[in-house]
């Protein structure tokens, strides 16, 4: 036991002494913090359309006027040939073309149907996307209006079937609510186990573990003795971004903090792990950045930070539940979005016990003091 | 009871023998060295008995305990100075010492008397980073960390490549005084110079041990009466030396060319007239004292 505290007291000198490590500690999390929820945004907006006008109605004229109004488009061609309008997308200054017929107003009103002709420039494919939804909005508002103009005296409206929604959890659709707690998510995950992976691998290229390994120092004491300082600091990272998070996007997390830490507490222990895991297979820094680099890349964009694991095909979604940053984004949004508590996360908290196990234990394995 | 024993100690890497079946008997209390060149084996020799590495073959005690069985045992009670330096180059030099002595479950005070002579030296620079240190003054920082619970057998893997003659003769000087303390010393070293500081010496070439004697007696087993030449151009010297029928051995040994005859009562003098006679001048032939690396170079040639 008193080997653990020598130990521990020699590593955090080293860490305290390490400015980078500090640097990386403190000022990263904070930084990423408030830069990424920022521009990483979901929210489309200034989508570029070029309008052909073939018609020039007074109902056009409304339903142009309705879409740039609507503040998501951004009118940057008013043309009336489809050829001019298309080399505007071949120039990348306009995402979508609207195309009004000739005889627009007439036939609508004669005939109560007319169709409208939308291309879409899809290499952006969200902006793509996203932007022809909006546009089907705004035509069908101005549709709404259309037919209030044509029919109010008739008896009663034509029947229709009206959705409206309610966001639970995130009433406003604030994509930063959402954002927020998986990237602390991922920022906890990258000091815990780079530090850790690096750190080892680093004692290896000095030589120092050498003279480590001749010592009665014991295998678990020195595992024990690297994974509790860059828990210690994980914990530093984590709370430093809930700070973050609360006064710089005013989120207060639904549920019970003690139960967040404590779901980190083991988080932690799986990651550090892991950390370890990939340092016993390196000899030098380099192998093990890259190696770590490697699996937190895959980590990060197959959790569901930025797409939903549920829309993965069926072989992402099983290899998901085998990425421990999965849970922990899950339960992040969870518990401080939703409010969950111990008997809603208890079955992923098991399954990263289980990771922590694993990990750790065959990194103590594969640590051998004698090759 | 030896301090150290390897009886067929055996070491491959990717089936090439960097250990041959070495058998080596180390008295307590001995100095005893590990002399040849680079890759003859000798890391792979200290990594075993420091149970850092697994012999594939034969066996090895240190104080009586198996290097394999043992080895928590011998982590207790060795002290190991690896040829490259790695003491924690982010601490200082007393905070080394004092690591190294806690992971022991020791004080630096308790065995203070042991390191006094080296620590004096390093005290002025005790709050200096360890990796700030000059090359001189890690090797002695690293003895000391090697020291500090008085180990019963210190091993030191070439503890004088790469450090300044001075600092060399301090090492050894500071070897004598730790040999006074009754600490068995095995040091390895290519420095051929270095073999007569030690109570014994193993020649080592290519994993196998070529002789283990005192260095004295090594000297003395030297089979024929060794001369030095030299004349006005060395490298037609060496030509004609090589040459000749008489000439047993001959090498080129500093300024001078070393020299054996076949017949051990050969007229020096008629050698010289054979020898100006194919253009060389100043020649002088004279005996010299048969030194450690004359032996090395003997035992390499008669197993050639």
């Amino acid at each position: 036991m008193r080997t653990i505290l020598f130990l521990l007291e020699k590593e955090f000198r080293q860490i305290f002494r390490n400015r980078s490590i500090m640097l990386l500690v403190l000022v990263m999390p904070v930084i990423q913090l408030l830069l990424l929820p920022l521009a990483a945004n979901y929210e489309v907006r200034n989508v570029n359309i070029a309008i052909i006008d073939n018609d020039h109605s007074s109902y056009s004229r409304k339903l142009i006027t309705g879409i740039t109004a609507s503040g998501y488009f951004r009118l940057t061609g008013y043309l009336f040939s489809y050829k001019g309008a298309m080399s505007l997308i071949e120039k990348d200054q306009a995402d979508l073309l609207l195309e009004i017929p000739r005889g627009f107003e007439r036939n609508l009103v004669r005939e109560g149907r007319q169709q409208l002709f939308v291309a879409v420039n899809a290499i952006n494919g969200t902006k793509a996307n996203l932007g022809g939804v909006y546009l089907g909005t705004v035509i069908k508002a101005a549709n709404d209006d259309i037919r209030l103009d044509l029919a109010p005296q008739q008896a009663g409206a034509p029947p229709a079937i009206d959705t409206v929604t309610a966001n639970w959890y995130n009433p406003l659709l604030n994509y930063r609510v959402y954002m927020v707690p998986g990237i602390l998510a991922i920022l906890v995950t990258m000091i815990g186990g780079f530090l850790t992976a690096l750190n080892i691998v680093k004692e290896k290229e000095a030589g120092t573990i050498e003279q480590i390994n001749v010592t009665p120092i014991k295998k678990h004491h020195f595992i024990l003795g690297k994974l509790i300082p860059f828990w210690v600091l994980g914990n530093v990272v984590f709370t430093l971004g809930l700070i973050v998070s609360r006064l710089i996007y005013g989120i207060v997390p639904q549920g019970s903090i003690l139960l967040l830490y404590g779901f980190i507490w083991i988080y932690l222990l799986a990651v550090l792990g892991f950390g370890l895991l990939v340092s016993t297979f390196c000899d030098t820094q380099q192998q093990a950045m890259f190696i770590m680099f490697f699996f937190i890349m895959i980590f990060v964009l197959m959790g569901g930070l930025f797409t939903s694991t549920d829309s993965m095909p069926e072989w992402a979604q099983v290899a998901s539940r085998f990425n421990p940053v999965t849970y922990l984004i899950e339960v992040m949004r969870m518990v401080i979005l939703k409010g969950s508590g111990l008997k809603d996360i208890a079955g992923r908290m098991g399954v990263l016990t289980l990771f922590a196990i694993v990990l750790n234990g065959l990194a103590i394995f594969n640590y051998r003091k004698t090759s | 009871m030896e301090a150290v024993r390897t009886t067929h100690l055996k070491k491959t890497y990717h089936g090439k023998t960097a250990v041959d079946e070495v058998s080596l008997t180390i008295e307590q209390g001995e100095l005893f060295g590990l002399i040849g060149p680079d890759g003859a084996g000798k890391t792979s020799i200290f990594r075993m008995l420091t149970t850092l590495l697994l012999p594939d073959g034969g066996a090895a005690a240190v104080d009586g305990l198996d290097v394999v069985k043992d080895y928590r045992q011998i982590r207790k009670r060795v002290g190991y100075m690896p040829g490259k330096f790695s003491l924690y180059p982010d601490l200082s030099v007393e905070e080394n010492l004092n690591f190294f002595a806690t992971v022991f479950n020791t004080t630096v005070a308790a065995n203070y008397t042991l390191i006094k002579d080296i620590y004096v030296q390093l005290e002025p620079f005790k709050k200096r980073r360890a990796g700030k240190l000059s090359g001189g003054m890690k090797q002695k920082l690293a003895l000391c960390c090697a020291l500090i619970h008085k180990p019963t057998v210190l091993f030191l893997d070439e503890p004088t490549t790469g450090v300044d003659p001075v600092s060399r003769k301090e090492f050894w000087e500071m070897l004598q005084q730790l040999k006074a303390q009754h600490i068995t010393i095995l040091v390895s070293t290519p420095y051929m110079d270095e073999a007569s500081l030690c109570d014994k010496v193993a020649l080592i070439q290519q994993g196998k041990i070529l002789s283990v004697d005192t260095p004295a007696a090594i000297v003395a087993s030297y089979p024929q009466p060794l001369y030095a030449a030299r004349a006005n151009e060395m490298h037609q010297l060496l030509k004609a030396l090589q040459q000749s029928a008489d000439v047993r051995s001959s090498y080129g040994f500093g300024e001078f060319a070393h020299v054996s005859f076949k017949d051990t009562d050969i007229d020096i003098a008629s050698f010289e007239t054979i020898l100006a006679k194919k253009g060389l001048t100043d020649i002088e032939i004279r005996p010299t004292p048969v030194t450690i690396e004359d032996c090395f170079i003997e035992r390499l040639n008669s197993q050639a």
